[in-house]
C-alpha cells in the first residue's frame, strides 16, 4: 500500500459469505476476500454478475452479516449500517411518494435534525448536483439520470466518509451514463464531494479503468479477488489513450482467462449437475456465429472491440461467449473470442442442419441434456418431472442459478428438438414422432 | 379504471394444516366470546332500552347519519387492526405462520355468522346498555373489512422493493419513521382500494346489524336497517321506498365524496417508475387540490401529521441481515407445541361446547343443507354469467359506454342487497310461488355487479394491437369467444366469480329467510339454517352451521377458483 493515502477506512479480512440448502451442500458466494479502503482513494469491484460483489459491497454497507470473517470501521467491529457510510443503488431506489426534496432529507430525518439545519443541508446538496429547480418534482416526473442525480444527492447529503455505489450507472443510457460519470470525477477532483472515499461495484471495464484508482476484479463462484491493480492515469482520463486501451484490454484478458483447473471431486463430474447455464437464446447464439463467421472478424474478434461494435457490456458478451466456448463453437483465449471447426459449420448450415449441429453439441457437451434425455427414455410414458432436476441442481447452486440453468436447457433442448417441455406440468416429454417410433 | 387483485389470490396455496389449526383457533376464540359474555351477565340481557324507531321519512335523514357513523367507527378499528396485525405477521416469520391461516378463515367465515358470538360478548360486556348493541353492531361491520384490509397490507409489506428496504436501513431509519415513510405510503393504492371495496361490501352489513335477534334478545338501532325491519314488520312499502331512496343518496355522496377522490389520490403512491395518465381527476378531488381554504387546510394537517411520522421515537435498528443464520429449531419446536396445545384445547373446548346438544346427525343435517346452497350458488353464477359476460364485453370494448357503466356498476356494488328484498318478498307472499327457487336470486343481487365490473375492465384492457390483428384476421363470432375474448377476460372473470361467490354465501344467511308481516318465508339451506339457529339462540348449531359455511367457502374456493385464477392468469399473460 502506498504510504501516502490515508488512514484506513474499512478492513475487511478473511470475508466469506455463504449459506445452506437443506443443511446439505454449502453454497460459497464470497469466499477468503481481503480488502482495505483508505482515505482518499476511489476503489472499483469489478466482475461479472454473480460474483459477489454486491454481496461484499453490502457487507460494508452494514446491510449484510458476513458468514466469516472481520469487518471493521474506522478500526471499529462493524455491527450494522453506520452514520458514515451513505449508498447510491443501481436502481435509484427512489421513493416515489416523497419530492425530491423529501427523498434527499430522508437520510437527515433519521439523524433527528432540526427542520432549519435540515432543509440548508438538503439544499446545498440538491445545488451541488445540478437538481436545483427540481425539489418539488416527484421522482416518475424524472429522466433515468436525473433520478440517479437524487439518489447521489440522498447519499452526499449526510456527508458521509465512504461513498458506496452499487452500479450506479448501469441502469442509464450510454450518454446520460457518461455526464453523470465525468460530473462525478469532476466534483470528486475538486475536491467539492463532502466524501473522503469511493467504493464503486461496476461490471463495466472501461467504467471502472476512467473513475478508480484501484480495481479489484472479482472470479465467479465462488466469487474471489482474481486480480487488483492499480490505475496510474491522472484525471480527467481519455479514453482513446493508448495506454488506457491496454488497461481495458488486459482487464478482458483477466476476466476470461480460464480459472487454473483445480482437481473436481470425483463425483461431481461425470452427472453434469455442477455447470451453470446462462439461459442465452438460440437466437443469440446464432447471431453472434454468423457475426464471427462474416467480415470484418473472419472468425476472430478482440472481445473490447465486439463488445464496442455490438453495444454490448461484459455482463452481456461474457455469457454468451462461455456459452459458445461450453458448447464447443467457439473459444474464449485472453481477451479474443474465436471460432472453432464446429462454429464455422453451424454457420454455413441451414435451419434443420443447424438444429442438428447443434443437437450433438448439446449432447457432447451438456451431460444434463443426456441425464433429462436418459430418464424420459426409462419411463414408459416418456415424461420426466423438471422438479427432481431442478432439486438435483440445487444441490450444487444456488436456487437462482439451478432455475436459469434448467431454463437454458428447456430452451435449448427444445431448439434442437431433443425433448418438449409442458410448462403446465412442468414434464419434459418426447416429441410425438419420437415417441411413435418408440413405441 | 384501476385493476384491483384480490390479495388473497396471489400466490396462495392449496389447504394445509395450518387451515385446520386456523380454523379449530378461530372457533376456539369464537366459542370463547360466548362464554365470556355468558359469564359477566348480571342482568338479564333483553333490557336494552329500545328507542322506537319512527317510520316518518323526516327521521330518515338521522337515520342514515346515525348508520354511517357505525361504518366510519368500524373502519377506524379496521384501520388499527389492520397497522398491528398485518405488520406483526409480516414481521416476525413464527407469528406469520399461525397469523396468515387465521386471517384466511376469518375471510371465509360468513359474516353474520359471527353476529351471534359477538352479540352475546358485547350485550354481555356492557348488560343492559345501548352502547353494548352499538358495539356488537360496529364488530360486524368491522369483520367485513378488517380481513380484507389486512390481507391487503400483509401482502404489501411482504412485497416491499429490496431496494427500498436496503435504502431505508442504510440511512438509518427508525422502525416509526419507515413504517410511515416505506411500509404505509407503499401500501397506500393497495390498502385505498380495498378498504374502499370493502366499504362498499359494508353497506349490505350495516344494514343487517342494527335489528337483530338472538334467542330472546332484540334490539333495534337507530339507522336505516332497523328502519326497513321496523317497516317490514309493518308491512309499510312506501317506507321501504323511502328507505332505499335515502340509501341512494347516502351510497351516491359516498361514492363521490369519498370513493372516487381517494381512489385518485392513492394513486401518487403507486410504486412505478414512468408517469402514466390517470383518468380524469374526480371532482371533489379537484376542489380539495385548487381550493385556498381546502389548501390551507390541508397544509396544516400535512405538516402536522409529518411533524408526527419524522420523530424517531426509537433508535435505529442496528441489525445486520445474516443470511448464512438458520432460524433456531429449538425455539421452532416450542413455538410449535405452544401452538398445538393451544389448538388442542381449543379442540376440546369445541367438542365440550358442541356435544352438550349436538348429534353426529347434526352434522349431516348441516352439511346436506350445504350442498343446497352450494348447488344454488352455482347455477346462478351459470346464469348470471351468460348475462354479465356479453354485456359486460360489449361495454368493456367500447371505450364511452365503459366511462358511463363502470361508475354506475360500481355504484350498485355498494347498494346494500337487502333493502331490495322486501318488494321480491312481497312478490313471492303475492303470488305463492316456491321460496326455495325464488328467493335464490335475492343470494346475487348485491354482488353480480363484480362480475359485471370485472368483466368490463377485462374487455377494456384488451390491447389495442391483438384488436388490429383479430379485425384483420377477420376473426369472428364463435370463434371470436372461444379464442379470443374468453382467454382475454378470464383472469378478470374469475376475479370477479371469485367475490361474487364469497359474498353470495354471505348473503344466503339473510336470503333464505325473509318475512312480510307475520309471513315467514324459508328456503331449504344453510342460510336459512344459520339464521334460524341465530333466531333460536340455539349457539351450537349457529357454530356447526358457520363451521360448515366456511369449510364449503374454503375449499370451493381452493379446489375451484384459485386453481383457475391461477391457470387463467398464466395463460393470458406472456413471459
Amino acid at each position: 500500500m502506498d504510504q501516502n493515502l490515508g488512514a484506513p477506512l474499512v478492513t475487511v479480512s478473511n470475508c466469506r459469505q455463504s449459506y445452506h440448502k437443506d443443511t446439505t451442500a454449502e453454497l460459497v458466494v464470497l469466499d477468503d476476500v481481503n480488502l482495505t479502503l483508505h482515505e482518499g482513494e476511489i476503489v472499483a469491484l469489478l466482475g461479472r454478475s454473480g460474483s459477489g460483489k454486491s454481496t461484499l459491497l453490502r457487507i460494508v454497507a452494514g446491510l449484510l452479516k458476513p458468514t466469516a470473517g472481520d469487518v471493521r470501521w474506522r478500526g471499529q467491529p462493524l455491527r450494522g449500517p453506520v452514520p458514515g457510510v451513505a449508498m447510491v443503488f443501481q436502481s435509484f431506489a427512489l421513493f416515489p411518494w416523497l419530492t425530491v426534496q423529501e427523498n434527499v432529507e430522508l437520510g437527515l430525518e433519521a439523524l433527528g435534525m432540526r427542520n432549519d439545519e435540515r432543509e440548508e443541508r438538503s439544499e446545498e446538496a440538491i445545488d451541488l448536483i445540478g437538481l436545483g429547480g427540481y425539489d418539488t418534482a416527484y421522482p416518475k416526473e424524472l429522466s433515468g439520470g436525473m433520478r440517479q442525480r437524487v439518489g447521489l444527492a440522498r447519499a452526499l447529503v449526510v456527508h458521509p466518509d465512504l461513498l458506496l455505489m452499487d452500479e450506479p450507472f448501469s441502469a442509464l443510457d450510454v450518454l446520460t451514463a457518461e455526464t453523470l460519470r465525468t460530473d462525478l470525477i469532476d466534483l470528486w477532483m475538486e475536491k467539492k464531494l463532502p466524501v473522503k472515499s469511493i467504493l464503486l461495484v461496476t461490471h463495466n471495464i472501461e467504467e471502472a479503468v476512467l473513475l478508480a484508482d484501484r480495481i479489484l476484479v472479482f472470479s465467479s463462484n465462488p466469487g474471489r479477488v482474481a486480480h487488483e491493480l492499480k490505475v496510474p492515469f491522472k484525471h480527467p482520463r481519455n479514453r482513446f489513450d493508448p495506454a488506457f486501451r491496454q488497461t481495458v484490454d488486459d482487464i478482458y484478458g483477466i476476466m476470461t482467462r480460464r480459472a487454473p483447473k483445480e482437481v473436481q471431486p470425483a463425483t461431481a463430474a461425470p452427472t453434469g449437475f455442477a455447470t451453470t447455464l446462462h439461459p442465452v437464446s438460440t437466437n443469440l447464439i446464432a447471431g453472434l456465429i454468423e457475426t464471427l463467421h462474416a467480415a470484418p472478424y473472419e472468425g476472430r474478434a478482440d472481445l473490447p472491440a465486439l463488445a464496442a461494435a455490438l453495444q454490448y457490456e461484459v455482463d452481456d458478451l461474457l455469457p454468451l461467449g462461455e456459452t459458445l466456448q461450453l458448447l464447443g463453437f467457439a473459444r474464449l483465449e485472453e481477451g479474443d473470442l474465436f471460432l472453432t471447426e464446429t462454429g464455422r459449420k453451424f454457420a454455413d448450415a441451414e435451419t434443420e442442419d443447424r438444429k442438428e449441429i447443434f443437437g450433438a453439441a448439446l449432447r457432447a457437451h451438456v451431460p444434463l441434456v443426456n441425464a433429462i434425455r436418459a430418464v424420459i427414455d426409462q419411463r414408459s410414458n416418456h415424461r420426466a418431472s423438471a422438479v427432481r432436476f431442478r432439486d438435483e441442481l440445487e444441490d450444487h447452486m444456488s436456487p437462482d442459478y439451478a432455475e436459469e440453468t434448467l431454463r437454458a436447457v428447456i430452451s435449448w433442448g427444445r431448439y434442437a428438438e431433443i425433448f418438449e417441455y409442458d410448462e403446465e406440468a412442468q414434464q419434459f416429454s418426447l416429441e410425438e414422432e419420437d415417441e411413435e417410433e418408440e413405441a | 379504471m384501476t385493476n384491483y387483485t384480490p390479495t388473497a389470490l396471489a400466490g396462495r396455496r392449496l389447504p394445509n394444516r395450518w387451515d385446520g389449526v386456523a380454523l379449530l383457533l378461530v372457533m376456539g376464540l369464537l366459542i370463547a366470546l360466548v362464554d365470556v359474555g355468558r359469564g359477566t351477565i348480571s342482568t338479564s340481557i333483553a333490557t336494552i332500552q329500545n328507542s322506537p324507531i319512527h317510520l316518518d321519512p323526516a327521521y330518515l335523514p338521522y337515520y342514515a347519519l346515525r348508520s354511517t357513523a357505525r361504518m366510519f367507527a368500524a373502519l377506524f378499528f379496521s384501520l388499527l387492526f389492520t397497522f398491528t396485525y398485518a405488520t406483526l405477521a409480516a414481521k416476525s416469520r413464527r407469528a406469520g405462520m399461525v397469523l396468515i391461516p387465521i386471517l384466511d378463515i376469518l375471510q371465509s367465515v360468513p359474516i353474520l355468522g359471527f353476529l351471534t358470538f359477538t352479540t352475546v360478548f358485547f350485550l354481555g360486556l356492557f348488560p343492559g346498555k345501548v352502547m353494548g348493541a352499538e358495539l356488537a353492531s360496529v364488530f360486524v361491520i368491522f369483520t367485513s373489512q378488517a380481513w380484507n384490509m389486512a390481507f391487503s397490507f400483509y401482502q404489501s409489506l411482504v412485497t416491499l422493493p429490496k431496494d427500498l428496504q436496503e435504502a431505508a436501513r442504510s440511512f438509518r431509519l427508525s422502525p416509526w419513521q419507515r413504517f410511515w415513510r416505506l411500509d404505509v405510503p407503499f401500501a397506500m393504492p393497495g390498502l385505498v382500494w380495498n378498504t374502499m371495496l370493502s366499504m362498499s361490501g359494508g353497506w349490505f352489513f350495516v344494514v343487517a346489524s342494527e335489528a337483530v335477534t338472538v334467542g330472546n334478545t332484540t334490539f333495534q338501532l337507530p339507522g336505516i336497517g332497523s328502519y326497513v325491519a321496523t317497516a317490514l314488520a309493518r308491512e309499510d312499502l312506501p317506507a321501504i321506498l323511502y328507505a332505499i331512496s335515502a340509501m341512494l343518496v347516502v351510497i351516491l355522496l359516498y361514492d363521490q365524496l369519498l370513493f372516487r377522490p381517494l381512489v385518485a389520490w392513492s394513486a401518487k403512491f403507486r410504486f412505478e417508475t414512468t408517469a402514466v395518465s390517470a383518468g380524469p381527476e374526480p371532482w371533489m378531488l379537484k376542489i380539495l387540490r385548487r381550493t385556498a381554504l381546502f389548501q390551507e387546510i390541508g397544509d396544516v394537517l400535512g405538516g402536522a401529521l409529518r411533524t408526527i411520522t419524522r420523530l424517531r421515537l426509537t433508535p435505529p435498528v442496528r441489525a445486520q441481515i445474516d443470511e448464512s443464520r438458520e432460524p433456531s429449531r429449538w425455539f421452532d419446536g416450542v413455538w410449535f407445541v405452544c401452538i398445538a396445545l393451544v389448538a388442542a384445547y381449543a379442540s376440546y373446548r369445541i367438542f365440550i361446547f358442541v356435544s352438550a346438544t349436538l348429534h353426529w346427525s347434526d352434522l349431516g343435517t348441516a352439511v346436506l343443507m350445504g350442498f343446497y346452497t352450494l348447488l344454488r350458488v352455482m347455477v346462478l353464477m351459470t346464469v348470471a354469467a351468460l348475462i354479465w359476460v356479453p354485456i359486460g364485453v360489449w361495454i368493456g370494448l367500447r371505450p364511452k359506454v365503459t366511462r358511463i357503466a363502470q361508475p354506475i356498476a360500481q355504484f350498485l356494488a355498494a347498494f346494500p342487497a337487502n333493502l331490495l328484498f322486501p318488494p321480491v318478498v312481497l312478490a313471492i307472499v303475492y303470488f305463492h310461488v316456491s321460496p326455495d327457487i325464488w328467493l335464490s336470486p335475492l343470494m346475487l343481487i348485491g354482488t353480480q355487479w363484480y362480475m359485471l365490473f370485472n368483466v368490463i375492465a377485462g374487455a377494456a384492457a384488451f390491447p389495442g394491437d391483438l384488436k388490429e390483428a383479430v379485425s384483420n384476421f377477420q376473426i369472428r363470432g364463435w370463434l371470436w369467444w372461444r379464442k379470443v375474448m374468453i382467454p382475454a377476460i378470464m383472469p378478470f372473470f374469475i376475479n370477479g366469480a371469485l367475490t361474487a361467490s364469497g359474498g353470495a354465501w354471505n348473503a344466503s344467511i339473510v336470503a333464505e329467510v325473509a318475512s312480510w308481516g307475520k309471513t315467514n318465508l324459508a328456503a331449504h339451506g344453510l342460510g336459512a339454517y344459520i339464521a334460524q339457529a341465530t333466531a333460536n339462540g340455539d349457539t351450537a348449531r349457529v357454530v356447526l352451521g358457520v363451521v360448515v359455511m366456511s369449510g364449503f367457502v374454503i375449499v370451493v374456493n381452493r379446489i375451484l377458483w384459485r386453481p383457475l385464477f391461477d391457470y387463467a392468469t398464466r395463460r393470458s399473460t406472456l413471459g
